[in-house]
């Protein structure tokens, strides 16, 4: 259940201004890759092309190449909604819906598409999804209070769990940790060295040690500078680009020296 | 770096005025102001409570500067100044209620809830408002039927669908020049319409529910569009991650969200319209009998029939009093039910 998917020129835009410029890469299946960089370089932006999750700004375009399983995710006759299918996406703030239940903030995939399935069987989704969020224990007795009654660390779980309850191949996860605490996100990086069995994960983060820790790669985006387009500078397993990379810059980068 | 370098002063405790004292000063004040009410010619209540009201605010805060300082004055200054500008706009408000209850409840009962005006003359205690209340429930709700499907769409077309554009912008300010129509043109171009397409001799309902429902739109798709604008875009965001079609995230998401909020808006568009007048009087006209059918034939209306009874003088005065209680009882039920509906539907249990 995990894809690879090979990105190749990519120019993204909003409107006339062009974000990012020229990305070519491979994110590997089962695999973690970090996406790293200053702020204002381009990698949410570039992270929400890959589910098409770009083109509902108003304006906003994609030129270029990704393609997943043989086929171009930007191809003619692509629908985007088949494409958000198949590769979920957890947002930086912890977004349950206001008017779910815990349980039906899991089941949103399957309810918000008009699916029906018999009773027993969306139980067993709820299960599963929250025992692979590691949420399950903290939400068994309650799963009939509102989503948002969850502290800031859970609700992102509770958003992970509403992203693989409807069996993506791919997630993407951009600065999942970046509200929470630490020990929130401790749980969430053990969540994602669990999950990588089963999905591709992408992870754009602002923490090093983070980036570290859990990817297997790590793609190094950066600008030029104000109103340049953002670039990938490199990628490359994690423990090369954090010893060893070829780029002056992603060394200054991860050595703490600007950014 | 000197001001590191001398030592804080301790927080000094001040003295306070006890809780009673503004309410003592207040009777204080009135009291002297019955007295200059007095010493000024004749005393009349106005003029006490005017008084009283300056000598209080002048009052309070020199106390309060005298004994808790210059910053407590000034809150106490503010504090009274906006106490009494909120009790300015009450008063309107309550007597408003208390006049219509007052007069209303004159001829107000249950037989005159379910008694039409067949057959009633002048001087005539008899006589009700069943007539009226069909009418009112025909053609509120027939324009009802077309403006708030018509409003939420507009409202969700402009929020979701429409790009920047001449055309959104054209919508926009065709809903506000709607919004500012007069009513009585509404009523011409409902009148003049049904003149044109069904012929000069046509009346019924049906053509004031078309002149209200031309006043509401605009309405509805105003305080809609406010409520959409309000859904944060991470929701629908979410939705569409999930692979969740555009449509069906309006429908499940958006409007889903926003639903509590856009049933108080609607409610208050249905208050708008209820107790207009004259587009009906151009239109609907009155009777005194029942008429159960919207689309032939006058129709009473309770507006118009309040205005038709007061115009009577007389002991119909009585019964347009009652017919204004009988409008503000229904859209009081509106109010209720709009908020028992915004209150199953909103979101919970967020702290
Ligand atoms: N909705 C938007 N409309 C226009 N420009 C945007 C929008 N979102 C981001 N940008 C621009 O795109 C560039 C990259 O932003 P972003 O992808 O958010 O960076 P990062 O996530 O790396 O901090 C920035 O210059 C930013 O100003
Ligand atoms: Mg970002």
């Amino acid at each position: 259940m995990s894809k690879r998917i090979d990105v190749s020129d990519l120019d993204v835009y909003y409107g006339d201004f062009l974000a990012v410029e020229g990305v070519t890469m491979t994110i590997e299946a089962r695999s973690i890759t970090a996406l790293i960089g200053p702020s204002g370089c381009g990698k949410s932006t570039f992270l929400r092309t890959l589910n098409r999750m770009h083109e509902v700004i108003p304006g906003a375009r994609v030129e270029g190449k990704a393609v997943m399983d043989g086929v171009d995710l930007y191809g003619k006759h692509v629908d985007p909604v088949e494409v958000r299918r198949q590769i979920g996406m957890v947002f930086q703030r912890p977004n349950p819906f206001p008017t779910m239940s815990i349980a039906d903030n899991v089941l949103a995939g399957v309810k918000l598409n008009n699916r029906r399935l018999p009773r027993s069987e969306q139980e067993e989704i709820v299960e599963r999804a929250l025992t692979g969020a590691n949420l399950w224990n903290e939400v068994k007795d309650r799963l009939n209070r509102p989503g948002s009654s969850l502290s800031g660390g859970q609700q992102q779980r509770l958003c992970i769990a509403r992203a693989i309850a409807v069996r993506p191949q791919v997630l993407l996860m951009d600065e999942p940790c970046s509200a929470l605490d630490p020990i929130s996100t401790l749980a969430i990086e053990d969540l994602m060295n669990e999950l990588k069995d089963d999905y591709t994960i992408v992870i754009v983060t602002h923490n090093m040690q983070q980036a570290a820790r859990v990817s297997d790669r790590t793609g190094f985006f950066n600008i030029a500078g104000t109103g340049k387009p953002g670039r990938l500078i490199e990628i490359d397993d994690t423990s090369v680009m954090f010893s060893s990379p070829s780029q002056k810059a992603t060394e200054d980068y991860i050595s703490g020296r600007f950014g | 770096m000197t001001a590191v370098s001398v030592p804080p002063k301790p927080v000094r405790r001040r003295r306070r005025l006890p809780a009673y004292a503004p309410w003592a000063v207040l009777a204080g004040a009135l009291g002297v102001g019955a007295l200059l009410s007095l010493l000024s010619g004749t005393f009349t209540f106005t003029g006490a409570l005017l008084f009283g009201a300056l000598v209080h605010v002048v009052a309070i805060t020199t106390l309060s500067a005298v004994v808790e300082g210059r910053r407590w004055a000034t809150d106490r200054l503010a504090t009274t100044l906006v106490t009494a500008a909120f009790v300015l706009a009450a008063i309107p408000l309550v007597s408003l209620v208390v006049l219509v209850l007052r007069f209303g409840m004159e001829r107000f009962s249950w037989t005159f809830l379910n008694d039409d005006m067949v057959g009633i003359f002048g001087a005539s205690v008899e006589g009700g408002v069943f007539h009226a209340i069909i009418g009112t429930l025909w053609v509120t709700g027939l324009c009802s039927l077309v403006a708030i499907p018509l409003g939420i769409l507009t409202a969700v077309y402009l929020v979701e669908y429409a790009r920047p554009g001449p055309l959104k912008r054209a919508i926009t300010v065709l809903v506000d020049v709607m919004t500012g129509i007069p009513s009585i043109v509404a009523g011409l171009f409902a009148a003049t319409l049904f003149m044109v397409v069904v012929g000069p001799q046509y009346k019924a309902g049906v053509m004031g529910a078309v002149a209200l429902a031309l006043l509401m739109t605009p309405v509805v798709v105003r305080s809609v569009e406010e409520m959409l604008r309000l859904v944060p875009n991470e929701l629908r965001e979410a939705a569409y991650a999930l692979g969740v079609p555009k449509w069906l995230t309006v429908v499940k998401v958006v409007l889903r969200t926003a639903i509590a909020g856009i049933t108080t808006g609607v409610m208050i568009a249905i208050a708008r319209v209820i107790g207009e007048t004259a587009p009906l009087l151009l239109t609907v006209g009155i009777v005194a009998n029942v008429n159960w059918n919207a689309f032939d034939g006058r129709i009473a209306t309770l507006p118009v029939y309040v205005f038709r009874q007061y115009a009577q003088g007389g002991a119909s005065v009585d019964r347009a009093w009652a017919g204004a209680l009988t409008l503000i009882l229904i859209v009081m039920l509106l109010n209720l039910v709009a908020r028992l509906v915004s209150r199953y539907f909103s979101p919970k249990g967020a702290r």
